[in-house]
């Protein structure tokens, strides 16, 4: 097996198997995990406090025990973490960071039904404006002293500084794969992609900065081969599950860059600089931009895509749509039309957790590749 | 101008909803602004600046209960508008589209000519505040880039944690000041401080006697019957910094208290039980509804929802008004909206619980089943839920709504049967 195939399998298997890399980080540090629900949590505290964040995305499951407690009405994501807290998956971590950017995640983290306490934070709204940065910063010096409370540990601004350029490191690597990955589709299908990105959601960063900057470095030393197939932007909240992706493999697509909040909406943006580190996190959701989560009366987000189109020289964006998910469903109009103005073609997938069928998807790719 | 002296308070509803849509039509022939406003962002500011204000959500809600939503739905759906999300902005949306079409061409379409609600223009600029949902972000940035108008945004960050901190309400009074700089800039003049100062005391009149009339339905029997609230509703969502609602309401509540006085209620001898209606009202369906209701002899006399404008403040204190804006109970953490409910429940000495899933409103659906479940342990009252919709029609059963509320009327009898008998 090459180095790029050990380290690809390595980080699939910890992307698909997060008890798994909480149950070695304990065995390791003897320290447990604290969960972090999506979207855009400070991540950096918990790090900071030397617990493994652990990212709660749900998972491809049938829903039965969360139909009592939500109407069928909520997103596909949230029935699944619903799901997975009544069969108490999650009660093995120490704590569970809750953001509210949507409505949805305001009701569900009133009602979590596992056993590990529940912080909650609100992201302000009003981005642009100075004050909402003073605000965000309170709320995350409450998240640092329930944390330190719950955890029993100190949170110092220094550890917190220090996670925070390991954070940024990690982004900039990531970045920078991306882009790479986007020059060797033959070696990084879809599918791979994904895990390797995941993957970050599962580990302590700088161990998964090392592995990927060393994949980054083996990947750039191979000659680029011509790429015959589709190059598409992935836009939304997640690909999943992997058959979704593994019908864009077998139909020759390519993911040269995404705008997912799973993947690449996460590292687009470093966390600036500054001497307060709350603030520095605080000020990061200032900055960034482009995401339905994120209200931006300039809707910038058709306007991006169509950049990042440009420059991973894509042939089209293929729309995952987060089933339910209202503040997606909102933004698609705007962007759709925005694609279509400037020439670009797009491609509507729902994405349901749930499904076991994807017939339908088969077809849409199907067609949509011989579209283009 | 009309005499308004002798009008019943019906007459003043009808009367006033009608002038303020001509107000708004005729200041856009005037060149002057107008405003679309989500139903509780704060009206003060524009109003001080001679803005005429129009509210999309009472306007949508007009149109679905005027039986006109489909054909704007439609519209909506054609622009890509997912099913799954909000009726009342997917009914704004397309009648939005209806109203640019008619810009751009010069030609009046169809829909827009068949619709059945009142004709609005076009707004200049667009205002909205999340203390009711999150769908008002998106809905209003989607009308801003569309239309390319300026967007003023007034955010109150969801109250995970009661008591609301300071420092919560510094940052919502920071963007009342940036609202005013906004406004400013549009309007190309300076704020009018004092006429700001009037506003704020108006609507607080306005506020006082809006919740004079919610509190007559503690009376038992009710002179008020609830649903008469989803109506009058609209007026202090569209009028509350005018006189307009303080001097409708005002005589609502005086002729309530006369009948009140004279021994008339709601239903008249009819009021065996009451119920407090927990969320939107089915607009489409109504009087389906009401009637329900009404002939199982059951009173609603509670509802949470016509307290989202019990917005009481201090004028000329920004952190006491910022605070108004964000406390409203589904702004606010579960503790606190059960909390109210109780209160709302018990305040209009109800003897069971309707709870509207809402398809079209994830925020007032998806606690329903802990806050119900919370309030029966604390209260002992039954319960049920129903599906629907605000405003599209398709999302409602008629045979499963009657089958509840008959289910309900079943416990609710044999509850105070079982009461009685001890």
């Amino acid at each position: 097996m090459s180095r790029i195939e050990t380290i690809i399998s390595e980080l699939s298997s910890i992307s698909n198997n997060p008890r798994k890399a909480m149950e070695d980080y304990k065995k390791e540090t003897g320290k447990g995990a604290v969960g972090v629900m999506p979207y855009y949590a400070p991540e950096e505290i918990i790090h900071a406090a030397g617990l493994l964040p652990v990212g709660i995305w749900g998972g491809q499951k049938s829903i039965s025990k969360a139909r009592a407690y939500l109407p069928p009405f909520a997103c596909s994501i949230m029935q699944s973490v619903m799901e997975m807290q009544l069969e108490g998956v999650y009660d093995n971590l120490e704590a569970i960071l809750f953001p509210v950017p949507c409505d949805t995640l305001k009701c569900l983290s009133q009602k979590w039904k596992g056993t590990s306490p529940v912080i909650v934070f609100t992201h302000p709204q009003n981005r642009k404006l100075e004050a909402a940065n003073k605000f965000l910063a309170e709320e995350y010096r409450l998240v640092r002293e329930k944390l330190e409370r719950i955890l029993d540990v100190k949170i110092s601004d220094e550890a917190l500084h220090k996670s925070i350029d390991i954070y940024n490191e990690n982004r900039k690597v990531m970045r920078e794969f991306t882009d790479i990955a986007a020059a060797y589709p033959q070696i990084i299908d879809p599918i791979k992609r994904h895990a390797i990105i995941k993957a970050r959601s599962f580990m302590e960063k700088s161990k998964h900065t090392a592995m990927v900057k060393e994949l980054n470095s083996e990947l750039k030393s191979l000659p680029v081969e011509d790429f015959t197939g589709k190059r598409v932007v992935l836009t939304g909240i997640m690909a999943e599950p992997n058959e979704v992706l593994e019908i864009l493999k077998e139909n020759g697509f390519a993911v040269v860059a995404d705008d997912l909040a799973q993947e690449s909406r996460q590292f687009r943006n470093d966390v600036p600089l500054g001497t307060d580190p709350l603030y520095r996190l605080a000020k990061w959701w200032q900055e960034f931009d482009g995401c339905s989560l994120a209200t931006d009366a300039k809707k910038s987000r058709g306007p991006m895509l169509i950049d990042t189109v440009k420059a991973s020289k894509a042939d089209a964006v293929v729309v995952c749509m987060m089933k339910f998910c209202d503040p997606e469903e909102f933004d698609y109009p705007i962007y759709y039309r925005q694609l279509e103005e400037a020439g670009i073609k797009s491609l509507f997938i729902e994405i349901d957790l749930e499904t076991t069928s994807f017939e339908q998807t088969k077809t849409r790719v199907q067609s949509f590749s011989e579209m283009l | 101008m009309t005499d308004t002296t002798n009008m019943s308070a019906k007459e003043l509803l009808g009367f006033y909803q009608e002038e303020l849509y001509e107000e708004a039509r005729r200041a856009k022939k005037e060149g002057k602004l107008v405003c679309w406003s989500a139903s509780v962002a704060p009206s003060e500011f524009c109003v001080a600046m001679d803005i005429a204000m129009i509210y999309p959500e009472t306007h949508a809600a007009g149109i679905g209960a005027r039986k006109g939503a489909l054909d704007v739905l439609e519209v909506a759906d054609e622009k890509g508008y997912n099913v799954d999300t909000c009726s009342y902005a997917r009914v704004n949306m397309g009648y939005m589209e209806l109203l640019k079409q008619e810009a751009l061409t010069g030609k009046t379409p169809e829909k827009l000519e068949k619709s059945p609600a009142a004709r609005i223009p076009l707004p200049d600029l667009v205002i909205t505040c999340n203390n009711i949902c999150n769908t008002l972000l998106k809905w209003y940035e989607n009308l801003a880039v569309e239309l390319n108008i300026p967007l003023i945004i007034i955010d109150v960050p969801f109250n995970h944690t009661m008591p609301i901190p300071q420092y919560s309400k510094d940052y919502i009074a920071e963007q009342f000041k940036n609202a005013i700089s906004q406004l400013e800039e549009i309007c190309g003049r300076k704020f009018d401080y004092d006429k700001f100062l009037k506003v704020q005391e108006q609507t607080q009149r306005s506020v006082a006697q809006w919740n004079r009339i919610a509190s007559l339905s503690s009376h038992k029997p009710s002179p008020l019957n609830g649903f008469d609230l989803f109506n009058y509703m609209a007026l202090i969502v569209c009028a509350r910094s005018r006189d307009y609602a303080e001097i409708t309401f005002k005589k609502f509540a005086d002729e309530l208290e006369e009948n009140l006085k004279n021994g008339i209620f709601a239903f008249k001898g009819n009021e065996q039980k009451r119920v407090t209606w927990e969320g939107i009202a089915v607009w489409p369906h109504l009087g389906h509804t009401f009637k329900g209701l009404k002939n199982l002899g059951n009173i609603m006399t509670g509802s949470a929802y016509p307290g989202l404008w019990n917005l009481s403040y201090t004028p000329g204190d920004m952190s006491s008004m910022a605070e108004a804006y964000t406390r409203i109970y589904i702004n606010t953490c579960l503790d606190n909206k059960v909390k109210v409910l109780s209160d709302i429940i018990s305040g209009g000495k109800c003897d069971g619980v309707i709870y509207h899933q809402n398809r079209s409103c994830k925020l007032m659906s998806f606690l329903n089943v802990e806050t119900a479940d919370i309030l029966q342990k604390q209260n002992h009252l039954p319960y049920v839920s129903f599906d629907g919709d605000q405003t599209d029609p398709r999302n409602f059963a008629p045979a499963q709504f009657d089958t509840r509320i008959q289910a309900l009327d079943e416990m609710m009898k044999q509850n105070k049967e079982g009461v009685s008998n001890e």
